[in-house]
């Protein structure tokens, strides 16, 4: 089986996050870079393909020169080999254009279905994976965490709101994981030795015929509205007391009981 | 020149969902901007009567599409049928919900009309004759505000967040067909699962009752169900709560679960973990209830309760007991 897994270099979820005083975009500066998490599961999800069906697990990320990083990660959990689209026409892409990139970036390579994480914990735009699979014609399942594949039926499980549903499809598809979905594993060792001697392919925007023209743009960057000093309550010093100093306020003040 | 503001509006088993009438609100808004006339698009199998419903709120058209296919929601059915009747009339704006059912067919959508959109969005509003959309970004530790230079400039708006208004509207049916080519169609509904009756989900709630470490254990949950009962609550839950297995992933609120925005949040044992707060800091009022005066999530708390959460969380009850009597 041949498997693709999308991933993305984003900020730590311990990041503390400062806008830049011009608001262009985020201060880079002391973050520490990590594989997003839920492209984890689709890494994961992937490997375990590997283990069960044969075949080639193959990564592709598109960033600046850090997600190279991100790449041997992978790589040292146990896919194959890599891609990396490093381009600084790409760099502040939307997620059209990005799509667009790594969808031209896969059709290079044979494949029977692609990973993405559901979204990436930095944008959290939750679009490449769909706009992905929109651009090579495939069916697509998201936010799934439960797959099973029987020959090149596909069942996948995506939780909705108040319940779950199982989509019925077939390869090739696009999926997106999410928690849930399996533990990813940790690189191992010698898992991190072999990583450094796999095959990474480094493209530009024009070897993959894209410009990484976005439709949308962030116009502004800026920080998050300042919230207002909190009351401790203690009118009166037992659990009882603060219980019912607070159930008041919240009918009486905030008015949201 | 792209024309009219438009939503998709969402309906399951019968009936139209909230952020339906959140989307028909906001959009009417904006309309009213620009001048232009508000169109929904309505999906699934005997609808059209859910027409009426949407008018109330400011639709001027409902654009329906009566097809057993779709129903229930598939991602490929209605995104072609959303597509093309798009595709068709050209609208400048296209709002949807960020619910599961949204952000699915968004993205698709994303995809077929190549455009722009913005996610999870808690304000739209219009600039120089275009959409700005508002949104949090890295979970919230930032906000974006988002331009779109192609049609339609799509956003996707976070439920339980902007206004419900009634504006009583033509909402004149024009059917079309879904033009559901079978072949493309790839995907099936092999199932749904339901959740336990009455459960509320976190990311639809108005208030949420969360619970993290200092719960000390699955079974100390019950008190914070007892509680959400009694609001009409949800119960959430910190990753450290998830991770131990305490609780299922589909409570998890947080920059790896869900990023929420209720009217109130109660946090009970949650110290307030950076990835924690960028979930749920857009919360219109925030209650936190902790042994640790240090913990980092008095620091957004617009009310706080430094104590025993075991002793404090059913003094609660008992009082919201009492105002609701």
């Amino acid at each position: 089986m041949n498997i693709v897994a999308c991933v993305k270099q984003v900020p730590d979820t311990e990041a503390q996050i400062k806008v830049k005083g011009d608001g262009s975009g985020i201060e880079e500066g002391g973050i520490k870079w990590v594989m997003n998490p839920y492209d984890e599961y689709g890494v994961e999800e992937a490997l375990k393909l590997k283990e069960k069906f044969g075949g080639e697990v193959t990564i592709v990320t598109a960033g600046p020169a850090r997600t190279m990083e991100t790449i041997r990660t992978a790589l040292a959990m146990g896919a194959d080999k890599g891609i990396q689209i490093d381009d600084p026409a790409l760099y502040n892409a939307d997620a059209y254009a990005t799509a667009e990139a790594l969808a031209a970036a896969i059709k290079g390579v044979p494949y029977d279905i692609i990973f993405c994480g559901q979204r990436a914990i930095d944008d959290d735009s939750a679009q490449v994976g769909p706009i992905l699979a929109e651009l090579l014609g495939i069916p697509q399942v998201t936010f799934a965490t439960k797959l099973e594949i029987d020959g090149t039926a596909v069942k996948a499980t995506r939780p909705i709101e108040g319940a779950a549903m199982v989509i019925a499809t077939s390869l090739p598809c696009v999926i997106t994981a999410t928690k849930g979905l399996n533990e990813p594993r940790y690189a191992s060792l010698p898992g991190i030795m072999k990583a450094k001697k796999k095959p990474v392919d480094i493209k530009k925007a024009a070897d993959l015929g894209v410009t990484g023209a976005s439709k949308s743009k962030v116009a502004k960057f800026t920080p998050p509205p300042a919230r207002p000093p909190g009351k401790i309550l203690c009118a009166d010093d037992t659990p009882e007391g603060k219980a019912a100093e607070l159930a008041k306020l919240l009918r009486e003040e905030a008015k949201v009981i | 020149m792209a024309k009219g503001v438009w939503i998709v509006a969402e309906q399951r088993d019968g009936a139209l969902r909230k952020v339906s009438f959140e989307l028909a609100s906001t959009a009417r808004k904006l309309a009213d901007q620009l001048g232009e006339e508000v169109g929904a698009v309505l999906c699934g199998s005997g609808v059209e009567a859910m027409a009426a419903e949407l008018a109330k709120y400011g639709v001027d058209k409902v654009y329906v599409a009566d097809n057993a296919a779709l129903e229930p929601y598939t991602t490929d059915a209605y995104a072609m049928a959303v597509a093309k009747i798009v595709k068709e009339n050209d609208p400048s704006i296209l709002l949807l919900g960020a619910s599961a059912q949204g952000k699915d067919l968004s993205a698709s959508l994303v995809g077929k009309l190549a455009t722009g959109m913005a996610t999870d969005c808690t304000d739209v509003k219009i600039a120089d004759g275009k959409l700005c959309a508002v949104r949090p970004m890295y979970a919230g530790k930032c906000f974006g505000e988002i331009v779109i230079d192609t049609f339609p400039q799509m956003a996707s708006l976070r439920p339980n967040v902007f206004t419900i208004v009634e504006c009583a509207k033509a909402g004149e049916v024009v059917k079309f067909d879904a033009g559901l080519d079978a072949a493309a169609l790839k995907t099936k509904v092999a199932e749904i699962i339901k959740e336990a009756a009455g459960k509320i989900d976190v990311a639809e709630a108005n208030i949420i009752v969360s619970g993290g470490r200092g719960m000390k254990g699955p079974e100390n949950y019950a008190l914070l169900e007892e509680l959400a009962g009694l609001l009409g609550a949800a119960v959430g839950a910190s990753r450290a709560a998830v991770d131990a297995g305490w609780r299922p992933q589909s409570d998890q609120v947080g920059q790896t679960g869900k990023v929420v925005s209720p009217n109130l949040y109660i946090a009970c044992g949650i110290s307030g973990a950076i990835q924690h707060l960028a979930g749920m800091s857009s919360s219109k009022y925030i209650v936190a209830i902790n042994k640790d005066a240090e913990a980092p999530i008095f620091a957004r708390a617009d009310y706080g309760i430094v104590d025993d959460l075991f002793k404090v969380v059913p003094a609660l009850t008992q009082e919201v007991k009492k105002l609701l009597a």
